[in-house]
């Protein structure tokens, strides 16, 4: 005679799941929300030269690139914490943030297009992000002369704290952002990957 | 400050247990219908869903509340197994057993519910009873007589079960 347990074995196996089809209702799922104006922040992540990256984004638009290094789980606890737990892996709102950053690292592309949702970076550290689409491709530039350009030449270390925060690397280039004496400085994704970024501008 | 998770990891770690619940509430035909909505209209009320509420359970509430809405929990037919079946055939899958799911749908309403939400989604007998009302008893009841009548009708086909599994 079966014990109880095993009874409600027998009955997880009845009514099995498969997961290729948990998955097409996953999906499914995501795309109801986003047109019935339920998914306020959807993601997905892309393989690239400097490692898995996390791309979030709103209605309004992108919100969040984020490295390996900075923990996707944690990021994305922290956007359901700052903007809403309402949050699906959904790629197709980000087809073509995608395809853009697919395109800069083949090094077919120079500027995105994309709209972006700034709502993660207030006050002086977004002025000053803001201002870091003046740094041409291939080109870099001084904390100091960020500073300049924010309209506060004394505050370079409030630039270097903007960077360290930037929450759209590659896409707001922090990575263009060197020390006066030329050499690199730190970075959000790792100095690996901010040498990676600075050699393809060059190359390109 | 709240500290609710994305709402990607409530599907993420229930959603199996919701769908094998909507299969046995209004049957495989309607199922993933049921699952679909379930989950949107889950998702609309999740930013006011307080941190410390039992998620499973009120995720079951809410499949369990539509299911009735539609009027579908209460006069519902067993549906034929034929898609279950199907899956059999996957090599990766362990076989899904068509007559003890066929029992399941064939038990009266209270206790297939019972059986259901107790046994595929492991909530407590109290949580049951104030989904399907009455007392967390009567809900224990329900249950033990659901699974005694699925014992008596598929004392065959369990030990098939048990078999394949020793192969």
């Amino acid at each position: 005679m079966n014990t109880e347990s095993d009874l409600a074995e027998a009955l997880h196996h009845a009514v099995i799941v498969d997961s290729d089809h948990l998955g097409r209702l996953r999906s499914r799922l995501a795309a109801s929300a986003a047109t019935q104006g339920l998914l306020d922040v959807a993601y997905r992540t892309i393989d690239t030269p400097v490692g898995s990256l996390l791309l979030a984004a709103t209605d309004t638009g992108l919100v969040r690139v984020a490295y390996a290094n900075e923990d996707h789980d944690r990021v994305l606890q922290t956007l359901s914490d700052r903007i809403s737990p309402r949050i699906l892996h959904h790629p197709s709102r980000l087809d073509t943030t995608a395809r853009e950053l697919d395109e800069y690292f083949a090094g077919r592309r120079r500027t995105f297009s994309v709209p972006l949702d700034w709502r993660l970076s207030a006050g002086f550290r977004a002025a000053v992000l803001q201002h870091l689409t003046d740094i041409e491709y291939g080109h870099t530039a001084s904390y100091a002369t960020v500073a300049r350009l924010a309209g506060h030449p004394k505050a370079f270390r409030a630039v270097g704290t903007a960077c360290a925060t930037n929450p759209l690397p590659v896409v707001v280039p922090c990575h263009r952002v060197v020390k006066s004496d030329g050499s690199m400085g730190g970075y959000l994704g790792g100095p690996d990957a901010k040498a990676t970024l600075l050699e393809l501008e060059a190359a390109a | 400050m709240s500290r609710k998770p994305p709402f990607e990891a409530i599907v993420e770690t229930h959603g199996a247990t919701v769908l094998r619940v909507c299969r046995a509430v209004v049957g495989a035909a309607e199922a993933d219908d049921a699952w679909s909505e379930t989950f949107l209209s889950a998702m609309k009320a999740y930013p006011a869903l307080p941190d410390d509420a039992n998620v499973e359970a009120w995720l079951v509430t809410i499949a369990h509340r539509r299911a009735i809405d539609a009027g579908r929990a209460q006069s519902r037919r067993a549906v034929p197994t034929d898609s279950i079946a199907d899956r059999a055939d996957r090599a990766d899958r362990s076989e899904p057993d068509p007559d003890l799911m066929a029992a399941l749908e064939g038990l009266p309403d209270k206790q297939r519910l019972s059986v259901t939400y107790h046994y595929l989604a492991g909530l407590p007998y109290a949580e049951i009873a104030s989904i399907l009302g009455g007392s967390a008893d009567a809900a224990r009841r329900a249950a033990a007589d659901g699974i005694a009548a699925l014992r008596r009708s598929t004392v065959v086909a369990t030990s098939q079960t048990t078999d394949r599994t020793t192969r």
